[in-house]
C-alpha cells in the first residue's frame, strides 16, 4: 500500500468514547493501528503541591479525593506511610476494619469495570445489572463509614468508625448475596459466546512484556505474573488472613475479565475472615499533629493495582513532599504496546481493560505552542516562568521570597 | 470453554415481571444510614471558641465568630463543606454534630452560607 494510507486521527481529550480528558493519537494505516501516542496531562489537579500547604489532617481528605473508586486505596496509602514516619503502633482492629472496607471496595470497583467493559463492548445489559448489584455494596459502605464514595473512614493512627456486631451481620449478608451474583457472572463470562469470542486475542501483552513494561494489577496477573502487594508486601491486616493471588494465562482482555471475576470471589472470602477474626479493642491510638522529621514510601492494592505514596515529613504539621503513583500510570506503556498491529475497534476495550484513572495519573507539564510544537517543561524552567509570569501581570515579585530555594535550582 | 448462546435471555425475560431497582425519588425517600455525613448542626452553648474545627477543617468551610461574651456563632459554607465530619471529631466539646439531612440543593449560593447563632439555632431557610 501507498504511504499516503497512513492516516494519523486524534482520539480525545474531549470524546464521547472517554469519560475523561485524555488525548491519543492514533496512526493506521486502514483499520489496524501502527501506533499510538498517548498524552496524559489534562486533568492535572495539582494535589500534590496542594497537600504540602495543608495538615496531615487536612490532606487525608484531599487525598481521597485522588479518585473516587479507589479513594480508600489512596487514603490508607498515604496514611500508612504517615504512621511509619511518626511510628505509630496501629490497633489490631483498625487494621482489620481496614482490610474490610479496602476489600469492600474492591468489590465495588471491579463490579463497575465489568459493567463499563460490557458497556464498552456494546453489551449494556451486562452494565445495567452489574451497577444494580455494585448498589448492594454501595449501600453497605455507607452504613459502615458514612459515606458512599470518600469513606473518611481512616485517621491517622486508626480508624474513624467501628464496625458494630450489627453491621457486621448485615456485610455478610450482602457478601452472600453478591457471591450468588458473582458466580452468575464468572458463568456468563465462561460461556457466553458474545463476551467470549469479543475479548479472546484482543489487548495481548505477553508474560515477558508484562514484565519488561511493569504492569500491575489485574493487567499484569492475568499474563501469569502473580504480583500482588497485599501477598508481596502485606499491609494492613493481610499477612494474617489467608487468600489466594488469582492469574490467568490468557494475557488479553477476556483473561483481566475473568482475573477480576475470580478476585471478587477472593474478597468474599477475605470479608468473611475478617469478620469473623476482627479482634476486640481500640480503633486509633493519638497521633500527633507535628509528625517528626522522616520519609517513607508506603504501597497498596488498590483494584487497579499497585497504588505507591511517598510522604516525606520535616517535623511540622504539613508535609514538605507527597508523591503519588497511581497503578493507571504504571499500566499506560503497557496499552500503547497492547495497541500496535490491533484493530481501532478495539482500542475502547482494551484502554477500559487496564480500568484506566486518568485524574489519578496526571501530573505532568508540557506546552503546545502553535508554531513550535509540543515541549516539555522541566521543573526549574517552571518555577521560573511562574516567578516572572507573576512578576510582569501582577507586580509581585516572589524573587527574593524564593532565592534559597532558586539558588539551589539554579546551580 | 462452553458456549452457551442467548445466556442472558433468561435474566432479560425475569427482569420484565421484577421492580424496578430503582426508587422513585423524591416521592420516596431513601432512608440515609445513621452515621451518613450530611448537614452538620451546631450547639452555640456549648461552644468554647478554641477554633480547633476551624483549624481541621480542609476546605475552610466553617468559621466561629465571637459575638459576646462566652457566646460563639459558627457559619458554616455548605457549598464549600466536603461533609468529611472531620470537624465533629476535633470538637473536644461535642459542639458540632453530622445529621442525615442531605436534601441541601439551592437556587441562590449565598443561602448555603448557614449561620448558627444562640438566637437562631437553625438556619432561616431550608
Ligand atoms: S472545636 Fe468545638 S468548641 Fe472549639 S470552636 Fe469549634 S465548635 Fe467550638
Ligand atoms: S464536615 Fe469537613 S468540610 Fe465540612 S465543615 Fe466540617 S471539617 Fe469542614
Amino acid at each position: 500500500m501507498h504511504d499516503s494510507h497512513k492516516f494519523k486521527i486524534p482520539i480525545g481529550p474531549q470524546h464521547p468514547a472517554l469519560k475523561e480528558p485524555e488525548s491519543f493519537s492514533v496512526a493506521l494505516k486502514g483499520e489496524k493501528i501502527l501506533g499510538v501516542d498517548i498524552r496524559l496531562g489534562y486533568n492535572h489537579r495539582g494535589i500534590e503541591k496542594a497537600c504540602e500547604e495543608r495538615t496531615y489532617i487536612q490532606d487525608m481528605y484531599l487525598i481521597e479525593r485522588i479518585c473516587g473508586i479507589c479513594s480508600h486505596a489512596h487514603s490508607t496509602a498515604f496514611i500508612q506511610a504517615v504512621e511509619e514516619i511518626a511510628s505509630l503502633e496501629v490497633p489490631k482492629r483498625a487494621l482489620y476494619v481496614r482490610t474490610i472496607i479496602a476489600e469492600l471496595e474492591r468489590i465495588h470497583s471491579h463490579l463497575l469495570w465489568l459493567g463499563v467493559a460490557g458497556h464498552e463492548i456494546g453489551f449494556d445489559t451486562l452494565l445495567m445489572y452489574t451497577w444494580r448489584d455494585r448498589e448492594i455494596v454501595m449501600d453497605i459502605l455507607a452504613s459502615i463509614t458514612g459515606n458512599r464514595v470518600n469513606y473518611g473512614i481512616n485517621t491517622i493512627g486508626g480508624v474513624r468508625r467501628d464496625i458494630s456486631s450489627d453491621q457486621m451481620k448485615k456485610v455478610l449478608k450482602a457478601v452472600d448475596l453478591l457471591e450468588e451474583r458473582t458466580k452468575y457472572y464468572i458463568e456468563l463470562g465462561l460461556e457466553e459466546t458474545t463476551i467470549i469470542k469479543r475479548l479472546s486475542g484482543v489487548g495481548v501483552l505477553s508474560y515477558e512484556d508484562t514484565l519488561k513494561l511493569d504492569a500491575v494489577g489485574p493487567t499484569a496477573r492475568a499474563s501469569g505474573v502473580a504480583r500482588d502487594v497485599r501477598k508481596d508486601d502485606p499491609y494492613a491486616a493481610y499477612g494474617e488472613i489467608p487468600f489466594e493471588v488469582i492469574t490467568d494465562n490468557h494475557s488479553d482482555v477476556y483473561g483481566r475479565t475473568i482475573v477480576r471475576l475470580k478476585e471478587l470471589m477472593e474478597s468474599f472470602k477475605l470479608v468473611r475472615d475478617c469478620a469473623k477474626n476482627i479482634p476486640d479493642g481500640p480503633i486509633a491510638v493519638k497521633a500527633p499533629r507535628k509528625i517528626p522529621a522522616g520519609e517513607a514510601i508506603s504501597r497498596y492494592e488498590a483494584p487497579r493495582g499497585e497504588d505507591v505514596h511517598y510522604v516525606k515529613a520535616n517535623g511540622t504539621e504539613k508535609p514538605e513532599r507527597v508523591k503519588v503513583r497511581a497503578p493507571t500510570l504504571a499500566n499506560v506503556q503497557a496499552v500503547k504496546h497492547m495497541l500496535k498491529d490491533r484493530f481501532l475497534a478495539d482500542m475502547p476495550i482494551v484502554i477500559a481493560a487496564i480500568d484506566p484513572c486518568f485524574s489519578c495519573t496526571d501530573r505532568l507539564v508540557s506546552i503546545e505552542y502553535s508554531n513550535r510544537g509540543r515541549e516539555v517543561i522541566s521543573w526549574k524552567d517552571l518555577h521560573n516562568y511562574s516567578i516572572n509570569w507573576h512578576r510582569e501581570h501582577n507586580g509581585i515579585d516572589f524573587t527574593g521570597l524564593n532565592k534559597k530555594y532558586l539558588d539551589r535550582i539554579n546551580k | 470453554m462452553k458456549k452457551n448462546p442467548g445466556m442472558m435471555f433468561w435474566e432479560v425475560l425475569k427482569s420484565f415481571f421484577k421492580k424496578p431497582a430503582t426508587i422513585k425519588y423524591p416521592a420516596e425517600k431513601f432512608d440515609m444510614p445513621d452515621k451518613y455525613r450530611g448537614k452538620l448542626k451546631f450547639y452555640p452553648e456549648k461552644c468554647i471558641g478554641c477554633k480547633m474545627c476551624m483549624r481541621d477543617c480542609p476546605t475552610g468551610a466553617i468559621t466561629i465568630n465571637k459575638i459576646g461574651e462566652k457566646e460563639f456563632e459558627a457559619e458554616i459554607d455548605l457549598g464549600k463543606c466536603i461533609y468529611c465530619g472531620q470537624c465533629v471529631d476535633s470538637c473536644i466539646k461535642k459542639a458540632l454534630e453530622i445529621t442525615q439531612d442531605v436534601e441541601l440543593a439551592q437556587f441562590d449560593r449565598n443561602k448555603l452560607k448557614v449561620t448558627f447563632s444562640a438566637q437562631n439555632k437553625e438556619s432561616p431557610e431550608k
